[in-house]
């Protein structure tokens, strides 16, 4: 063979350079978020729920509010009905943010971490972080 | 084991549907649990519609008075761009001239060169709901023609098709032009189109428009048209009112008294 040499230490720098990412991270995880539900609303609730349970807000919440936008939006519905039977009027503003007041510990911990940036605070205005 | 390719496509089959079932189903039940409602003091019309008593206008506003139009930018967060091109509005003035360009003749001088309030018509023929290839503008039950930020892609067929210029288009991020936002309502963004929503927000929650609202004289009542004991009905039955450019078969659904 010709130049085996070569082309040898070439695919072992090509191969170095394509798993770069891997293992130039290894053993220094991105520590998993947390986010804080540390907020005046939140500390006076008697019972510490969302307007769903907490495991189908932490997958869902996003479908969720999709569909708040288009009850409200499109159907002119404003009033939620939650599983628990309470009612709860559908605004990002008045229902979601006044609990969790905190958006940079609570909302954005987890979506820095997976790196989805919503664009809903384009239009929806953060009222002022408050917290703890 | 031997499997036949008749029992092979039915397994696949059967787990394929099992893979698409799933989330669909889990929509459906969750879809089916929640129960949604209008609030209960809603405020609600068969029609919805606006008479706008110039007389009174003129003769007590001065001329000078905004007390509605500033009432609704407020409300709904319309930003205050200096630049000309680049102007949101919901609720202005025209003079006469432009906001009746062909019914001149009809009433005659007096009226030449008045401010007259235009806003968006509420149109029961809408064309800018036609044109939208989105639907992003779409006409209620109750006529108020709607705009649906979320959907809108900004191609502007709605500006084009509106005969009355009632639409703007967020040519730059509104935010910064916003003295003081208020923060029940939304902001727009750049690359939407926006209009008049008739207070729908406030309707929802028992309250009257922000501008009829807001006007000392009584000058903008508004009302259900439908409704024949309505305020708005008993003005129309009267008074002489006109609506603009009737000719184009749009209906509008803004009255204005001018004798
Ligand atoms: S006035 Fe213009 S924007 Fe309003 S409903 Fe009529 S056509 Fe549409
Ligand atoms: S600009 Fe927006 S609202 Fe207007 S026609 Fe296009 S998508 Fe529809």
């Amino acid at each position: 063979m010709y130049d085996s040499g070569k082309i040898l230490a070439g695919l072992a720098i090509f191969a170095m350079l394509i798993t770069f990412p891997v293992w130039y991270h290894l053993g220094k995880a991105t520590p998993p978020p947390e986010p804080d539900l540390d907020t005046p609303a939140i500390a006076q609730l008697a019972q510490k729920e969302c307007v769903e349970p907490t495991d189908y807000m932490r997958a869902s919440h996003m479908e969720l509010l999709k569909q708040w936008r288009d009850w409200v939006v499109r159907d002119g519905k404003r009033i939620y009905v939650g599983q628990d039977g309470k009612q709860y009027v559908m605004s990002l503003e008045d229902t979601c943010l006044k609990c969790h007041s905190n958006k940079a510990r609570f909302c954005d911990q987890c979506h820095n971490y997976v790196r989805v940036q919503p664009n809903c605070w384009n239009c929806h205005v953060v009222p002022e972080e408050g917290g703890r | 084991m031997e499997i036949s390719r008749r029992t092979f496509l039915k397994l696949s089959g059967l787990g394929l549907l099992g893979l698409l079932g799933a989330p669909v189903i889990d929509v459906l039940a969750k879809t089916d649990r929640a129960r949604v409602a209008r609030a209960p003091g809603a405020l609600t019309a068969k029609r919805w519609a606006l008479v706008v008593d110039m007389r009174k206008c003129w003769e007590n506003g001065k001329g000078t008075c905004r007390d509605c139009i500033l009432a609704c930018h407020r409300e709904h967060n319309v930003p205050d761009i200096p630049e000309e091109k680049e102007q949101v509005r919901w609720i202005w003035t025209e003079p006469y001239e432009n906001a009746f360009p062909e019914q001149g003749h009809q009433i005659g001088a007096a009226l030449s060169g008045k401010p007259f309030l235009v806003l968006c018509n509420h149109c029961s023929d809408p064309p800018c709901v036609r044109v939208c290839p989105t639907r992003a503008t779409f006409k209620r039950e109750d006529g108020i023609v709607m705009m649906d930020y979320h959907r809108c892609i900004g191609c502007r067929y709605c500006m084009a098709a509106c005969p009355y210029g009632a639409r703007s288009f967020n040519f730059t991020d509104p935010r910064p032009f916003i003295n003081s936002v208020n923060p029940a309502y939304p902001t727009r963004e750049r690359g939407v189109v926006e209009k008049c929503n008739f207070c729908e927000e406030r309707l929802a929650a028992g309250s009257p428009p922000a501008c009829a609202a807001a006007c000392r004289y009584g000058a903008l009542v508004f009302g259900d048209l439908e409704d024949p004991g309505s305020a708005v009905r008993e003005i129309l039955r009267t008074r002489y009112t006109i609506r603009r450019k009737p000719e184009l078969g749009t209906r509008p659904n803004i009255y204005y008294v001018v004798g």
